[in-house]
């Protein structure tokens, strides 16, 4: 058991330095939208189309985090059937095609228990769980669950955490850290915030896992701009979970826009 | 902190129940609300502004009513805490007027609230007319038409009503809403949370502020009786009227404490708001653990209840921690024993009841036994009228 549970936190490590890109390219979908069927589908299209790490999302009735597009995404899972069951099988086929993080709010963590949720992630092959709603203060029982079995519990950190707070869950961090890039909920913006270099800089010295940053992040241009601002790895949400409720072929909808995300991102010749 | 060490503390924890489950973004605006707290509950500067607010802008101290009328039916004194008469007509104001003098206390310059009935959204918008506070209010859209004056008031006094169309369109969604826009604007904003509910120092915050309830009403049923009640009754929603009127009776183990839920259309229908009567595994429901509807995966559950201020899936967790204990017991009253309640009361004491509190009046008219009984009438039942007298809508 050791050996594969040791893996998934080494599977993040090495998808963050193993990337050609300047940063990680970690695309996030939910689970269960448009469909189950198409979720995985998705899933697979992002990791052709240049996907270092995937983000899963658990749809959940309450997403305090998660802006209206994500919110009406996972409203729109539910009704279509998205069980837990559901979304682990999704996870449990992607997972071996790219280092996958669940996000999945608190309630449905602790509802059969942290060692018993942990468990389960781990046997459908995912590397670790974000916890929107889980700040450090409430952490310890998932963290030592997760540690036990190699899973990476990766915590947020947002422009609003103080110095003290930022030290505190570097030192806790697992994975990666995923630094918020604005004040709010995900969704799409026009610009990214000009004091991003400086947050992923505060971030990075208060950490020894990577750096990577979401919400807000939509476009190339942002993705670059988050690269040059030093981020190691760059989560795009909205934009695709977009892109996945228009148009007749959700998976050729997101590629496309994955596709685009990675050239953003590519190293000068 | 030596000079804050004699004051109760601000329980981040109430046994296994509350906590602080929120987005990372909102947690310094925690820190910092409980910090201004904990500094204005010892000033005492702040404490006779609010005080002199409640009394001279709400109408504190607000009378302790024998209902004589009542008490002959069921054959024992029963009195009411004529919170009702309060101004905005219910006990919301005492945590609005407490909470939207700390936000200004703090600079902020914006004031959100959730609302289901509409009471908490009125008293809110209410103390923002007052201070010249920008307010807006979240209100589910199921909500905003069976509760239709109260929309109409909090417009007039120049809050922004936005009604919520996610989910079951009701209280959990309308907070879910606010705490989104608190996310968003934490840094300008206040988020004055109406119930007993919600992360850390929120549940605490809110019992100290309506704990005035329990106090006026002890001392003037003492002056009255020379005795403490028998039991002390109020309905429990997220259940800050019922813990303002508990608090100072908790450590009194003589005195019975009952909080009473929706059973909506019956506990078995599945189609109630009764968390902590029916029991089962605690779950995580905006920002705290405590008693939550939730199905075997987690997901919250909907509320259903005639009375919109009940129709919650979730209760303060230091309910759920007075129930474990054993010190309260919870127990329901379905919507058609609630209307009855509200029409009774009505025709004894004229006194039209908000249908919120005719929950624990049915309790109330239900028992045979007990010798006195203290009842928290939480509010008025103006807005209540349409959704009883019936209404074009369903």
């Amino acid at each position: 058991m050791s050996a594969v549970t040791a893996s998934g936190v080494r599977r993040i490590a090495d998808a963050f330095a193993g990337s050609d890109r300047r940063a990680a390219l970690m695309p996030y979908l939910m689970a269960g939208f448009p469909t189950v069927e198409d979720s995985r589908r998705i899933g697979e299209a992002c990791v052709a189309a240049g996907a270092d790490l995937l983000e899963l999302g658990v749809p959940y009735a309450d997403p305090l985090a998660d802006g209206p597009v994500i919110h009406a995404a996972a409203t729109a899972a539910l009704e279509g059937g998205a069980t837990l069951p559901a979304v682990l099988d999704v996870a449990r086929a992607l997972a071996s095609r790219a280092p996958l993080v669940l996000m999945c709010y608190a309630n449905m963590v602790f509802a059969p228990g942290a060692d018993a949720f942990v468990e389960r992630l781990a046997d459908a092959g995912a590397c670790g769980v974000i916890v929107p709603d889980l700040p450090l203060e409430e952490s310890a029982e998932l963290r030592d669950a997760c540690d036990a079995r190699g899973l990476a519990l990766v915590p947020l950190v947002a422009p609003t955490t103080t110095p003290q707070r930022l030290a505190a869950i570097g030192r806790a961090a697992r994975g990666f850290l995923y630094t918020v890039s604005l004040v709010g909920t995900t969704g799409e913006r026009d610009s990214v915030q000009e004091s991003l270099a400086a947050a992923i800089a505060r971030a990075r010295a208060s950490t020894e896992v990577p750096v990577a940053v979401g919400f807000g992040i939509s476009t190339p241009e942002h993705a670059r701009q988050a690269a040059d601002a030093g981020a190691d790895g760059v989560i795009v949400g909205t934009r695709l979970v977009r892109a996945a409720g228009e148009g007749d072929d959700a998976a050729a909808a997101v590629s496309s826009v994955v596709g685009e995300l990675a050239a953003g991102l590519a190293r000068a010749r | 902190m030596s000079v804050e060490a004699a004051e109760p503390p601000i329980e981040h924890r109430f046994g296994a129940y509350g906590g602080q489950f929120v987005p990372e973004t909102l947690m310094p605006a925690l820190a910092e609300l409980e910090a201004a707290w904990v500094e204005a509950r010892a000033d005492e500067r702040f404490q006779a502004t609010l005080e002199g607010m409640l009394r001279d802008y709400g109408g504190r101290p607000t009378p302790l009513y024998l209902a004589e009328r009542l008490s002959e039916r069921v054959q024992r004194p029963v009195y009411l805490k004529r919170e009702d008469l309060n101004h905005t007509g219910s006990h919301k104001l005492n945590n609005a007027l407490g909470q939207a003098l700390l936000a200004r206390r703090m600079g902020k310059t914006r004031i959100i609230a959730e609302t289901g009935a509409g009471q908490h959204g009125v008293a809110t918008a209410t103390v923002c007319a007052l201070l010249g506070i920008e307010c807006v209010v979240y209100m589910g859209v199921h909500d905003t038409v069976r509760q239709r004056p109260n929309v109409q008031r909090m417009e007039l006094l120049g809050a922004t009503v936005c009604s919520v169309d996610a989910g079951s369109k009701t209280l959990k969604e309308a907070t879910s809403a606010a705490i989104r826009d608190w996310v968003a604007n934490v840094q300008s904003t206040h988020y004055v949370i109406g119930s007993a509910v919600g992360p850390a120092p929120y549940p605490a915050l809110v019992r100290d502020l309506q704990r005035v309830i329990g106090e006026e009403a002890r001392a003037q049923l003492l002056e009255r009786e020379r005795r403490l009640p028998s039991r002390v009754v109020a309905c429990v929603g997220g259940g800050s009227n019922a813990i303002g009127i508990f608090a100072p009776f908790i450590d009194e183990r003589g005195v019975e404490l009952i909080g009473v839920e929706a059973a909506g259309e019956g506990l078995q229908s599945g189609r109630h708001g009764a968390p902590l009567t029916v029991g089962g595994r605690p779950g995580i429901l905006h920002g705290s653990r405590s008693a939550v509807m939730q199905d075997a995966e987690g997901q919250i559950m909907q509320a259903h209840s005639i009375s919109a201020g009940l129709d919650y899936p979730g209760a303060g967790p230091q309910h759920a921690f007075l129930r474990d204990t054993g010190r309260a017991r919870y127990v329901a009253v379905t919507d058609q024993e609630a209307v009855a309640a509200f029409r009774e009361l009505s025709r004894l004491e004229g006194i039209i009841p908000a249908l919120e509190t005719a929950h624990a009046l049915a309790w109330v008219l239900a028992q045979a036994d007990g010798e006195l009984d203290l009842v928290c009438l939480s509010g008025r039942g103006d807005k209540d009228l349409a959704e009883v007298l019936g209404g074009d809508h369903a």
